[in-house]
């Protein structure tokens, strides 16, 4: 369990940023040079391969060198992780609403007016 | 570079209860009615809870974990519509580390049956490390199991 934050720490980071997420945006749709993915971006290379490395150091995208090129493409498991802890408060209240609605069954008369307005 | 990430999210949840608008927002609308659904962590010790339930109103909630950990909910009312509508705003903390702020809407709507309630929240989720306030909540999370998921990832690079 000790070494979940900092994993969690990068993808957020990770994400935080508009081009970071533009690329990997475009990375969903599937693999890409790097090149290719600098094309859009007006932007250096080498501005782009920094960020590349950080989505890298994350976990989030992964890349492969073949001769001259570097292909990157995207490793989903690591991008469910920045949506975990969204879902976790998701999943709160919906434990929360069905034990509402547990309440609601088990006491379905009005309460007295006591605190309400 | 940001160094302190912040998460935008937005949530919807649906649920319809065999009960009328009036009696679900009462669930809500009294601190001894809200007692009885509310809490996630029954080993959770309540150190702190209060509720001022009209508009301007605050409510805290402070619990402390088994760790030791405290847990804080601080929720101000906005808009409340009787048997209609709640809209409050509530922020996350554990210790000093604020974790998340928060917006939220109720809505109940008279549906066949009963009520069909809308709970929407819509976030700035701010500091990836909650996840370790959920380590020691001893109620089996999601965290938990993204835990177990990342450890197998590491494991596996």
């Amino acid at each position: 369990m000790l070494n979940q934050s900092p994993s969690l720490d990068l993808v957020f980071q990770a994400l935080a940023d508009p081009t970071r997420r533009a690329l990997v945006e475009r990375l969903t749709r599937g693999p890409a040079s790097v090149s290719a993915l600098a094309q859009p971006l007006e932007m250096s290379l080498p501005a782009v391969m920094q960020h590349l490395q950080v989505l890298e150091a994350s976990g989030m995208v992964r890349s492969e060198k073949v001769g001259r090129v570097r292909t990157c493409q995207v490793e989903p498991a690591a991008l469910r992780t920045a949506e975990a802890w969204i879902s976790e408060r998701r999943t709160s209240w919906e434990r929360r609403l069905d034990r509402l609605g547990e309440h609601l069954a088990e006491h379905p008369e009005q309460p007295e007016p006591g605190s309400a307005p | 570079m940001s160094e302190s990430p912040v998460t935008h999210a937005t949530f919807a949840i649906e649920r319809v209860y065999p009960a009328p608008p009036a009696r679900v927002f009462a669930a809500w609308a009294s601190a001894d009615e809200k007692a009885r659904w509310i809490g996630c962590h029954p080993d959770w010790r309540t150190v702190e809870s209060s509720m001022d339930f009209r508009v301007g109103g605050r409510e805290i909630s402070r619990n402390q974990t088994p760790g030791g950990e405290i847990h804080a909910v601080e929720t101000w009312y906005h808009d409340i519509v009787p048997g209609e509508r709640i809209i409050y705003s509530y922020q996350m903390s554990v210790g000093d580390t604020r974790i998340s702020v928060s917006l939220v809407t109720i809505e109940l709507h008279a549906a066949e049956g009963g009520t069909r309630l809308v709970f929407t929240e819509q976030g700035a989720f701010l500091d990836a490390d909650a996840d370790s306030t959920q380590r020691e909540g001893g109620t089996g999370t999601g965290l938990d199991r993204l835990g177990e998921m990342l450890e197998a990832e590491l494991a596996a690079v």
